[in-house]
């Protein structure tokens, strides 16, 4: 066979074909013993000051225990039904108040940021929280490149809304397509990231494969999945939990011990993983991020902008 | 050729397929369900129990093992007094005759609520102070409990002695307070869905649908029947 300069990546073996991720994980371990500079995994990230030094879950707890409605509203629905949703190709259409606006192409979105690796908590609305070690990029280097206009105050987010492969969607459970939004000054702030991967992987399907907003100082709806569109807007954009029950889920939707859901306390919370006998731990102020955030919320009654 | 009567009977068969084999079918059925004891339920009813809360201090009950057993043992609670109610229109409309399992199938799911209950308590709020303030303070904790209370009675007055003791008529009064129950926990299980979901509203219709049938007028039903 003669050697051919023309490989594209239609050549490339794919990675699940040559490793799994069990032996590439133990491999690692055996590896890293040996100072040997294999690459871990698909992405490279610079780890992070923000991130924390707890325990991350797993990546079973993680992709198999999480809320994406559009795959059904089972806690395993994701992982079941995820698998049909076609990531690649997928763009970001990016309008509104911005310079360059446009349909921009997941790796074109994603060129010249840099990846870090944030392991940061997560605390769901209802009650449970995880450590996830995200990878991904601080959406403020993306709203930098594409010129936020001055008159621009918010920043509105939308998920895919693709029936076909979305199973959830064909019942009105909660209006499609799911949206949400932040303050510029929030989407601004360096702990929000534009997240494409954890463990060191491509982001899993389930846990809003390819491109995901985290902001890990509110409640987890608000860190939308499956980004399709980012629009900056002068008015404060809709937020779909927000429009189905605004006494139970405000726009800000800050971890917030001290103002309960009306249906339950968020004064503690369980964390993933802990098993039938754990202790549930106390929610912190923040989601614990107050040292980076508090200062955006100076002066406003957060029992009432909840 | 064909007299009235044979011409009536073959039409009937035709318009009404199955009609004339079913009379003896629905014999043949309770006459064997008359044969099935009632008792083994009592024990049998403590197995799922038992295998659900032994996979969950084992983890081997998906990724939340809490929420998992407090979740499927309010619904299998919901399903047996969904059957209970059943009972009654089964016997009535399909003459299919359940009577004799009716009391297990209560007190089953009186029991699965209990454990409902302590797993909420114990394992989920974790302190009788903090379930207290949940049922002070949460409507949809308040409309469960209220439920549950509601079956106490019944379930204290679920034997042979209390009926004799009480007389049919009060009885059968005061087991009315099965469909307040039943509609409680049924509404209970809305509420705690985020969004309006499916699964509990079919439950909530099939509540209030096995309720509604009782209040069919006794000759309405001869004149379906006929």
């Amino acid at each position: 066979m003669r050697f051919r300069p023309d490989l594209g990546w239609a050549d490339v073996t794919p990675r699940a074909d040559f490793m799994n991720r069990r032996q590439l994980i133990g491999g690692a371990a055996a590896l890293a013993g040996l100072g040997a500079g294999l690459p871990a995994a698909a992405l490279d990230a610079a780890p992070s000051r923000y991130s924390t030094d707890e325990a991350p879950n797993t990546l079973e707890q993680i992709s198999g225990y999480c809320n994406f409605y559009e795959f059904g509203t089972g806690k395993e629905d994701p992982a079941r039904h995820a698998g049909q949703m076609t990531v690649d190709p997928w763009s970001v259409k990016i309008d509104g108040l911005v310079e360059r606006p446009g349909s921009y192409d997941l790796a074109d979105l994603v060129k010249g940021q840099s990846l870090e690796e944030r392991i940061y908590r997560l605390r769901c609305v209802e009650a449970w929280s995880m450590v996830v070690p995200w990878i991904g990029f601080e959406l403020s280097g993306l709203l930098t490149r594409v010129g936020v206009k001055p008159s621009a105050k918010y920043v509105a987010f939308e998920t895919l809304y693709r029936p076909e492969e979305m199973p959830g969607t064909r019942r009105p459970v909660i209006p499609w397509p799911y949206v949400e939004g932040l303050r510029l000054d929030e989407a601004m702030n360096p702990l929000a990231i534009l997240a494409t991967g954890l463990y060191g992987e491509e982001m899993p399907k389930p846990n809003g494969a390819p491109i995901r907003l985290v902001v890990p100082w509110k409640y987890g709806f608000k860190s939308i999945k499956s980004i399709v569109r980012i629009t900056l807007t002068e008015e404060q954009p809709p937020a779909t939990w927000n429009i189905v029950n605004p006494r139970e889920y405000g726009f800000y939707s800050n971890v917030n011990p001290e103002v309960d859901h009306p249906r339950w306390s968020q004064a503690s919370e369980r964390r993933v993983g802990g098993g039938f006998f754990a202790a549930k731990i106390p929610t912190r102020m923040f989601n614990g991020y107050g040292e980076y955030v508090a200062g955006l919320y100076d002066g406003m009654d957060l029992s009432r902008n909840f | 050729m064909a007299t009235g009567n044979t011409l009536r009977g073959s039409m009937m068969a035709w318009t009404c397929p199955g009609t004339s084999e079913r009379a003896p079918l629905r014999a043949r059925l309770n006459r064997a369900l008359a044969q099935v004891p009632a008792w083994p339920l009592y024990p049998l009813s403590v197995l799922p129990v038992a295998w659900l809360f032994w996979q969950g201090a084992t983890g081997r009950i998906g990724i939340e093992p809490v929420e998992a057993v407090e979740h499927r043992l309010g619904l299998w609670a919901l399903w047996l007094l969904l059957a209970g109610l059943a009972v009654t229109p089964l016997r009535r409309f399909a003459g299919i005759n359940l009577m004799r399992f009716r009391r297990a199938i209560g007190l089953t799911a009186f029991f699965y609520l209990c454990c409902h209950v302590l797993t909420w308590a114990v394992l989920d709020v974790q302190g009788l102070a903090a379930a207290w303030a949940d049922i002070v303070k949460r409507p949809y904790v308040t409309i469960g409990m209220a439920g549950l209370l509601l079956l106490v009675p019944l379930a204290l007055t679920s034997w042979n002695g209390a009926i004799r003791r009480m007389g049919g008529a009060a009885w059968r009064r005061l087991h009315r307070l099965v469909y307040p129950a039943v509609l409680l926990g049924a509404v209970h299980f809305v509420m705690l869905r985020k969004g309006w979901q499916l699964e509990p509203m079919v439950y909530l219709a099939l509540a209030a649908l096995l309720i509604g049938m009782r209040t069919i007028p006794r000759d309405r039903q001869k004149a379906a029947r006929r």
